[in-house]
């Protein structure tokens, strides 16, 4: 994947940055130009806001990936679930700092910024979000990019790059 | 609008056909259905041809035209189309044939569905099918095809009770009926034991609750129903083709057990046919992971939602019941060839309908289904197909 290809989606990818239809109030992530809710579709257009995910969700659905997908071969198995966050959209992505059977449909989690996986040893690094377990009562506060870029540290050993 | 009758059928074996080509192998189905339908390739007026990713599969794209040429038709200068719709390549293909011989713009063409699977290595078929999925949104944070699968499989099961006995109990039947199909990629059965115990691909689903990646290849020659006399005495009449699509990504559906884009389908095709899920005494439906035969069994209409699992393993659907599912064997043991997949469907069911299924042959059925799925539902095809009197 080239690079443009993937840091084009920084925003949305390290930030949750989804949108928000202004016409009937609906969140969406990844961001829409149209909304699909609204009867009139073209009521939507130009109408479609910036809207940040607080990263805060429940765990809808989730499976323990033993044949992996490009580029994670190193994170087998993995949890892979659906999140439902707090504002509505549903995520696809990795539950980490957990073992698969501490998992379970809902299981509460937030996001939190994370490698995802690299091409080659030559290749871009990929980041994004994927989900841990809450700890506190209260939500956690939204993963930012540069402050979390940080955290990139607690990558654990499942996210640790092929030696 | 006419209406349009399949007038022959052909197919390939489908597996790992290391010494077959994609030329090859996408000209012999062709070549068998030409035979069958007694017609010349000079009757011809075009081609459709469902192929999912020759480009990523074989390094080669503009694939109409290369199989027209190699039948030794670059001569006549016939319109080739390639379609494409991930995994249900193959019956957006028939669709886009059947409207054109129903337009009455073509009398006669071929409709093709072919892949070759077996020249990448499995890692990089697994990267290729999950782009049928939303790369962006899905694959890129590890989904692959199977897992998003089991994301449907464990809401079923968290939802509806559906165990991993009665998921299992899917693949048992589909080797149990594709022992009896030569075509079929795996021909051995299956116990309900080897299935519980082979080895997980996504959790709840192991290896053998999925489909196997296949080359093969599999065609139909469609024509008007008015003259289809001329060339088979049982002409068998496509009472419906409907396509419809849903959200690309799983995680968009308000509901994940549901493939609204099936049950949308399905509605259209049964009310254009005027029939109802109960006249359907034989139907290939999309099994390419276990729970998706389930689901597709609920979202077309034969059982209840969340009902599948007990209903499926009550072995009414195997045989002796009012319906029978995948005869051939399914995608689990005949096969998945993701292009090929569509046509081989209807060319099944057109053998049913005539009779000509030999040792599989469900007795008379006279209302057929045919259920293509591509990604995880963003794109549906449902056929229905009668025996014309």
């Amino acid at each position: 994947m080239s690079i443009a290809r993937f840091w084009r989606e920084t925003p949305r990818r390290y930030n949750l940055g989804g949108s928000k239809c202004t016409n009937c109030g609906t969140v969406y992530f990844p961001p829409r130009l149209v909304c699909p809710e609204c009867p009139a579709h073209r009521q939507s257009i130009e109408k479609m806001v910036p809207f940040q995910l607080s990263g805060d969700g429940e765990v809808l659905s989730y499976t323990v990936v033993h044949e992996p997908a490009e580029g994670f071969e190193m994170q087998v198995p993995y949890v892979l679930a659906l999140v439902k966050t707090r504002e509505g959209p549903v995520l696809t992505g990795q539950v980490v700092d957990v073992t698969p059977d501490e998992v379970s449909i809902g299981l509460k989690v937030h996001a939190t910024f994370r490698k995802l996986r690299e091409e080659g040893r030559a290749g871009v690094i990929h980041y994004g979000y994927k989900f841990a377990p809450s700890e506190d009562p209260e939500p956690a506060a939204p993963p930012r990019g540069p402050a979390a870029a940080v955290r990139t540290e607690e990558i654990g050993a499942r996210d640790r790059a092929p030696a | 609008m006419r209406d349009v009758a399949v007038l022959g059928v052909g197919q390939t074996k489908f597996g790992e056909l290391w010494d077959r080509s994609f030329r090859e192998i996408g000209i012999e189905a062709g070549l068998q259905a030409l035979v069958d339908a007694k017609l010349s390739s000079s009757d011809l007026d075009g081609l459709y041809l469902g192929n999912m990713a020759s480009g990523s599969l074989i390094d080669q794209e503009h694939i109409a035209p290369l199989i027209l040429d190699y039948a030794g038709l670059a001569r006549r200068h016939l319109p080739g189309v390639r379609v494409e719709g991930g995994g249900a390549s193959g019956s957006l293909a028939l669709h886009q044939g059947y409207l054109a011989v129903a337009s009455g713009v073509y009398d006669y063409v071929v409709v093709g569905g072919a892949e070759k699977l077996t020249d990448v290595p499995d890692e990089q078929a697994t990267a290729i099918t999950g782009a049928t999925a939303d790369h962006e949104w899905e694959a890129v944070f590890g989904a692959t095809l199977p897992a998003l699968w089991a994301l449907v499989a464990r809401r079923h099961m968290h939802l509806y009770g559906t165990t991993r006995e009665q998921l299992a109990q899917v693949a048992v039947h589909d080797h149990q009926m594709g022992s009896k199909n030569p075509n079929a990629h795996f021909r051995n059965k299956l116990t309900l034991e080897q299935v519980l115990g082979a080895g997980p691909i996504a959790e709840p689903l192991g290896m053998l609750d999925c489909a196997p990646f296949s080359d093969g290849a599999a065609a139909v020659v469609l024509g008007p129903l008015e003259t289809a006399r001329e060339h088979t005495d049982t002409p068998i009449r496509i009472a419906a083709s409907e396509v419809a699509c849903d959200t690309m990504a799983l995680q968009h559906r308000a509901e994940l057990t549901r493939l609204n884009g099936t049950v949308a389908a399905a509605r259209a095709a049964f009310a254009r046919a005027r029939r109802s899920p109960r006249d359907v005494g034989v139907a290939e439906i999309h099994d390419a992971y276990t729970i998706s035969a389930l689901v597709s069994l609920e979202d077309l209409g034969f059982v209840e939602k969340g009902r599948a699992g007990p209903e499926f393993a009550t072995g009414q659907f195997s045989g002796g019941g009012s319906l029978t599912v995948n005869p051939s064997g399914g995608l689990k043991a005949q096969g998945r060839p993701f292009g090929a997949v569509g046509v081989a469907q209807v060319a099944e069911i057109v053998r049913q309908l005539r009779g000509d299924a030999k040792d599989r042959q469900v007795p008379h059925p006279t209302l057929g289904l045919a259920h293509d799925v591509g990604g995880t539902g963003a794109t549906s095809v449902v056929h229905l197909l009668e025996r014309a009197n």
